[in-house]
């Protein structure tokens, strides 16, 4: 039997409706899968892409800092480090990126169709964990060839994965949100994330910062990330557990912020966007 | 007393849109906190403007229901609140069952993907389960006639082909509430006949259709009861027919308020002051008339002609008739009644307005939009041609052998 829908002027607090967003999980894989499908239509190398763009970034990373900054990565080649930071990085980039942007390029659709807004920004998640998947399988080839195991910690992997994905899905719908009121945050975002890019441990190790700024490192919840996810990949130092339990914690409440954010936002979107 | 419920309930419906005034308007987001911090108490001076007010009404389930008004009436509004697309700032609507909706045709299709593809994609987004669209695929792909380019990414396809396969998947929604929005306005005759039949047969499969629209046609063909609304309040829910009078009548009025007589082009010497049209909806081969009174200048010296003009939707002269043709000279000192009558070419089903002209030796009175009519799409011929005719006109015209 049909169910009833109520339709009344949004609330103080409105919450998603989970219920409504399990029946509308297929738009979350279409989009997911239109994502994945038009980024390499036209492509002469297709889906080789995946694998070329975080070797050639690793490639640069090695130069600048590997070869003409010298950075010491430790035990582990510093092409495998650079390579396993790029990795994490992109994971978070590529969500933040996709999902804030997503909004507007459906301009057409919020304005006329019906359907849990939220779906946009959250299926871009799903064709940038292809992108990882692809160069994560490439991060194994590499390990395998080095001779660099992780260890235990390597169970932890998934956990950090999922932090990174939560941080950046909070991020990301947040920015998606305000973007339909404010263009300037498609400004904004890129700016912000090459900054994050540099002020994060990812081209070199948190002990290459300068001892009077570590500090800033530390405050930096992306930092606690990646050193937890090296520590899961390539059996670097385990972090402190204070950071440890960060990580979740902002993680978490980011994404509950973003979504709070996003739900407070959706139903006025079609009047503005 | 029917214990039925409606499938539709709207009680008190109102929706409102802040407009902020583009002198106030902060572009960005930086200059909105700038304001905020220089005026803390102080808003942007906004007006509200009331895009629906008040509006309730109930729908009973398995009807078609036309919705007429103006452009500027709240229609769109209102459909836009119906599915849900926006939300309402007071009152409720309370539906039973799933709305799918055609707001505009091939919304959500990707020009990069295959036809296959956009159904896919199209179908899920008006809230089609996959399953659902597999089962009724090749329906829908037969219903739209493009078998052949499936997998060809449909940036290629041809606009008719493209629209007509963005109805045929909104078509093939099995939602129990089906709302569009002048969607049919859209593909060949024959297409449209299909589209309106397929509507027609989802209301009698006890749906609920809802259909917006400015062509008085298709919502006599498909609707058995209509809404009228006028500057975003209901007037009138009732039967088509007092629908379609209340809106032929407002749109004529709204054209003789909307041309200030005084701010009309020409040099104003006469004018023309009443405009008349025999019939608002003729058949193609009846006589059209249109009356009209043009005043008297007791300075005018010398004689005038009138001059008209028969315009089709899409801005097209296809008629001109010009007094002079018939020796029409008339004289600016007296009041004038003129009438015109025509009869042929025949006109392809449609809307027409008329342009009227008064001159002499310059233009005294240009009235665009003087009168409007509407040719019915029942055409004079004794067989159908299923791709309509073509040409600029009808011919009057017959084969026999010998």
């Amino acid at each position: 039997m049909a169910r009833t829908i109520d339709i009344t002027p949004p609330g103080r607090l409105p919450l998603p409706d989970l219920r409504e967003l399990w029946e509308a999980r297929e738009i979350f894989w279409r989009f997911g899968m239109r994502d994945l499908l038009l980024r390499y239509k036209q492509t002469a190398l297709g889906v080789i892409w995946v694998v070329i763009q975080p070797l050639l970034s690793a490639g640069v990373f090695s130069i600048v800092f590997g070869q003409i900054a010298d950075i010491d990565s430790g035990p582990v080649p510093y092409f495998i480090f650079s390579f396993s930071g790029m990795l994490a990085w992109n994971l978070f980039n590529g969500v933040v990126t996709r999902a804030s942007g997503s909004l507007v390029s459906n301009q057409a659709l919020i304005s006329k169709v019906f359907f849990p807004r939220i779906l946009v920004p959250l299926s871009s998640v799903l064709s940038v964990m292809v992108d990882f998947l692809v160069a994560g399988a490439l991060l194994v080839v590499l390990l395998l060839v080095a001779g660099i195991g992780p260890g235990l910690a390597v169970l932890t992997l998934p956990v950090w994965v999922l932090l990174l994905i939560l941080l950046a899905t909070g991020v990301g719908l947040l920015s998606a949100a305000l973007m339909v009121h404010y263009r300037d945050v498609q400004y904004v975002v890129p700016f912000a994330l090459q900054t994050l890019l540099y002020a994060s441990p990812i081209a070199y190790p948190l002990s290459a910062a300068p001892e009077n700024l570590r500090w800033l490192f530390e405050v930096n919840p992306l930092t606690w990330l990646l050193e937890g996810f090296r520590w899961a990949t390539l059996g670097t130092d385990q972090p402190p557990t204070w950071q440890m339990a960060a990580a979740v914690g902002v993680s978490v409440v980011v994404f509950l912020g973003g979504t709070l954010v996003f739900s407070k936002m959706e139903r006025g979107m079609a009047d503005v966007i | 007393m029917t214990t039925v419920t409606p499938a539709i309930q709207v009680q008190h419906l109102s929706k409102h849109y802040t407009i902020v005034h583009d002198e106030d308007r902060p572009s960005t987001a930086a200059e909105s906190v700038l304001r905020r911090i220089k005026h803390p108490l102080t808003r942007p001076h906004t007006e509200r403007f009331t895009a629906l007010d008040d509006v309730s009404f109930d729908i009973q389930p398995g009807s078609a229901v036309g919705i007429l008004g103006r452009n500027g009436a709240g229609k769109s509004t209102l459909l836009k609140l119906l599915t849900r697309v926006a939300a309402p700032s007071e009152g409720r609507i309370r539906l039973d069952g799933r709305v799918g909706s055609l707001l505009e045709v091939g919304t959500g299709f990707h020009p990069e993907l295959t036809g296959r593809e956009n159904v896919f994609l199209n179908g899920t987004l008006l809230g089609m389960k996959k399953a659902e669209i597999r089962r009724r695929f090749d329906e829908i792909v037969d219903f739209a006639g493009v078998e052949k380019f499936l997998d060809t990414p449909v940036k290629r396809y041809s606009s008719g082909m493209y629209v007509r396969l963005a109805f045929a998947v909104a078509a093939h929604l099995e939602t129990e509430i089906l709302a569009i929005d002048e969607v049919l306005a859209v593909g060949d005759a024959q297409f449209q006949a299909k589209c309106i039949e397929r509507m027609r047969r989802a209301a009698d499969d006890g749906r609920t259709v809802l259909y917006v629209s400015h062509q008085i046609q298709t919502v006599t063909a498909l609707c058995d009861s209509a809404l009228f609304l006028e500057n975003g309040r209901l007037i009138q829910h009732g039967s088509v027919d007092d629908a379609v009078a209340l809106y032929q009548t407002t749109r004529e009025k709204a054209v003789m308020e909307q041309v200030d007589i005084d701010r009309r082009p020409g040099t104003g010497e006469l004018r023309i002051q009443r405009v008349d049209v025999g019939a608002p909806m003729v058949r193609t081969d009846e006589t059209k008339q249109v009356e009209f009174l043009v005043n008297a200048n007791p300075d005018f010296s010398g004689q005038y002609f009138v001059s008209a003009h028969v315009v089709d939707a899409h801005g097209a002269t296809v008629l001109h008739m010009d007094s002079r043709a018939s020796n029409l000279w008339l004289d600016g000192t007296q009041e004038q009644k003129v009438v015109l009558t025509f009869k042929g070419p025949w006109l392809h089903p449609g809307e027409y307005s008329v342009d009227l002209f008064v001159c002499a030796s310059g233009i005294l009175d240009s009235f665009e939009g003087a009168a409007r009519f509407e040719v019915h799409p029942v055409l004079p011929f004794r067989g159908t041609v299923p791709d309509g005719l073509a040409g600029a006109v009808l011919a009057d015209f017959d084969y026999e052998t010998r």
